[in-house]
């Protein structure tokens, strides 16, 4: 089947190749807008791990993409912005994060999980807010992006922009092999039968908080480098409204087909910047699309694509 | 820290928890009778508070205003229940989530639009705007008073209904199982109705009280929502006597940690680390609370009968 070899490639190729072909200013443009899509993709893809494949329903999810990017903006105020430091650090500190409040949140039933996800997103969010010596409320502005091993590579928004793509490629790639791995049926099956997997033996506790903190790291990941691709760090980019915009990324793409966050993260992202500029009170318009997304959109826009039923 | 800025602080904890366990008692009902988890709830609370502002304008009594809002939020409450709501009490709880998110939005930016981003503020009636001398060296304003006096009367009301009148009973009914209520002949849509309009009545009410002493401002609603939140979790899904205990519980605990949680650190490490810790710390202490009830009592601390 051409679409599962050419189309990732084709898409590669062509997000790679857009700042190249364009014109100077629409170059630039691109790459700015193109960066902030790709970052919401990877945050949306590892979403999608826990809410597609598996079901858990997680509305703090962008408490991870602030863990990252505080990550990011404290190790530069504190002069030792180096992303040897820097990326190890955002991922474990999410980890940690995600094992932390998953282990807790992960023995509630159902509509608990949520609740509870979302109350530990906000406790980060306040948390954040209260770091008075790293901006507080007002955020913190980045001194310059991390340097690689000493080398100020990322300072170039083209070279990150394309660094930006590659870690998505990678960690596309990565859950890929995660879903389909043994690991990832069991995680799967879950969702649909978990009393079933239980008595196949499997922990299903267990099997949810690994995915969990893998999602949480991956998303740590994305917000280490957020952080970096606009220099500046806030609370903004974890509020609940954050995690709303992340769910629906993946719902309006399509759950549990990887390709579905990468295309909703686009569509929002590009949908957001679009309506800003045409009216003041754009945000009425953006939950106009989300009501009827939730009317309506039955498996996403992927899935539409493909014709299947959800 | 003294025997009357202690019992001030109790007050405000548990003036916090009875406007809390206003927003709660809906949210849970319509989670436990609907099995519909509503995110607008908040926006609820903040309409009612918006809707105050503008009839105590209006109509110059805060009194006239409070009467007018419970009509109105009822009859919003059934109109969302009625045209939007209602599709979706059969379809799963994500599903749920994302249509109350984006009904949040919206509700949040028309806000934005008709009041306008600044805070406002109602004013205290004239009537309350004193303080009394409840003990020696002990003021406490008499609205603040007057609110855990309602909310406590609400309470009450809200415990004689559920349990001794027939609609009470169904409620309770619809509660452990919808359907076999609906197949026993009781008007299950008409059910659901009151109890969304009674939800979005009580929040709205929590709104108004609050209307005079909190800002108003856009999205003041999400913060309670998370609050609630909280309660509801702590307390059990589903169960009012949950939400009750659970939401005085928050209360307290939010109001006393953010006052004395400095001063408490205090006593153990240095004033500098505590001055650092001790904010973050307070503002976390109800989510501390949280786990700590979930870690020991996954359901809730009063988990509602026949709910899974």
């Amino acid at each position: 089947m051409w679409t599962r070899r050419l189309l990732p490639a084709l898409l590669v190729a062509v997000v790679a190749a857009l700042p190249l072909v364009t014109s100077a200013d629409t170059s630039a443009f691109a790459v700015t807008l193109g960066s902030r899509m790709m970052l919401f993709a990877i945050a949306a893809l590892s979403l999608d791990l826990i809410l597609g494949y598996a079901g858990m329903v997680s509305f703090g999810h962008a408490a991870f993409i602030g863990i990252g990017a505080y990550a990011a903006g404290i190790l530069d105020a504190e002069n030792v912005g180096d992303v040897m430091i820097g990326l190890p650090l955002a991922l474990v500190v999410s980890a940690l994060f995600a094992g932390a409040t998953g282990y807790i949140a992960i023995r509630t039933k159902g509509a608990a999980f949520l609740m509870i996800t979302l109350a530990f997103g906000q406790m980060a969010f306040y948390l954040a807010n209260s770091l008075d010596e790293f901006g507080g409320s007002d955020g913190l502005t980045l001194n310059n992006r991390a340097t690689v091993a000493g080398a100020d590579l990322l300072s170039s928004d083209l070279t990150f922009y394309y660094v930006i793509l590659a870690c998505l490629v990678l960690v596309f790639i990565f859950l890929r092999a995660l879903v389909a791995s043994r690991f990832g049926r069991v995680l799967r099956s879950t969702k649909e039968h978990p009393l079933r997997v239980a008595a196949l033996g499997y922990n299903v506790d267990h099997v949810r908080l690994t995915a969990y903190v893998i999602a949480g790291a991956i998303c740590g990941l994305a917000g280490y480098l957020m952080a970096n691709q606009t220099e500046f760090v806030s609370p903004a980019s974890m509020t609940w409204q954050t995690s709303g915009e992340l769910m629906f990324m993946v719902i309006l793409g399509g759950m549990s087909t990887l390709y579905g966050p990468l295309l909703g993260a686009a569509v929002i992202v590009g949908l957001e910047n679009f309506l800003s500029g045409y009216w003041e009170h754009w945000p009425i318009l953006l939950g106009a699309v989300y009501l009827v997304a939730a009317l309506f959109a039955r498996g996403g826009i992927v899935n539409l694509i493909r014709g299947a039923k959800p | 820290m003294s025997i009357p800025l202690f019992l001030v602080q109790l007050l405000n904890g548990l003036q916090l928890g009875v406007l809390l366990f206003l927003v709660s008692a809906g949210l849970t009902l319509i989670f436990g009778v609907m099995g519909f988890i509503n995110l607008a709830h908040g926006a609820l609370y903040m309409v009612g508070a918006y809707l105050a502002f503008t009839l105590t304008g209006v109509t110059g009594s805060f009194l006239l205003s409070l009467l007018l809002v419970f009509p109105a939020m009822f009859l919003l409450g059934l109109g969302l229940d009625t045209l939007v709501f209602r599709h979706f009490y059969d379809r799963d709880h994500l599903d749920q989530v994302l249509v109350t998110f984006g009904l949040i939005v919206i509700l949040d930016e028309a806000v934005k639009m008709i009041w306008g981003r600044a805070p406002l503020s109602v004013p205290i009636p004239a009537a309350l705007s004193g303080s009394i001398t409840l003990m020696d060296g002990l003021l406490y304003p008499a609205y603040r008073l007057a609110i855990i006096g309602a909310g406590l009367a609400v309470a009450v009301l809200l415990s004689i209904l559920v349990t001794r009148t027939r609609a009470g009973m169904l409620v309770r009914a619809g509660a452990t199982n919808a359907r076999i209520v609906a197949a026993l002949g009781v008007n299950i849509r008409g059910l659901f109705m009151l109890v969304f309009g009674v939800g979005a009545m009580l929040a709205g009410f929590s709104g108004v009280m609050a209307a005079p002493i909190f800002a108003l401002e856009p999205g003041m609603g999400d913060a309670f929502l998370i609050l609630a939140f909280v309660v509801i979790v702590t307390g059990g899904i589903g169960s009012i006597r949950g939400a009750f205990i659970a939401s005085l519980l928050v209360g307290l605990v939010d109001t006393l940690g953010r006052s004395f949680a400095t001063d408490l650190l205090k006593l153990t490490m240095s004033s500098s680390a505590a001055g650092r810790i001790g904010p973050a710390l307070a503002s976390m202490s109800i989510y501390i609370l949280m786990a700590a009830v979930l870690f020991f009592r996954p359901a809730g601390l009063f988990p509602a009968a026949g709910r899974a």
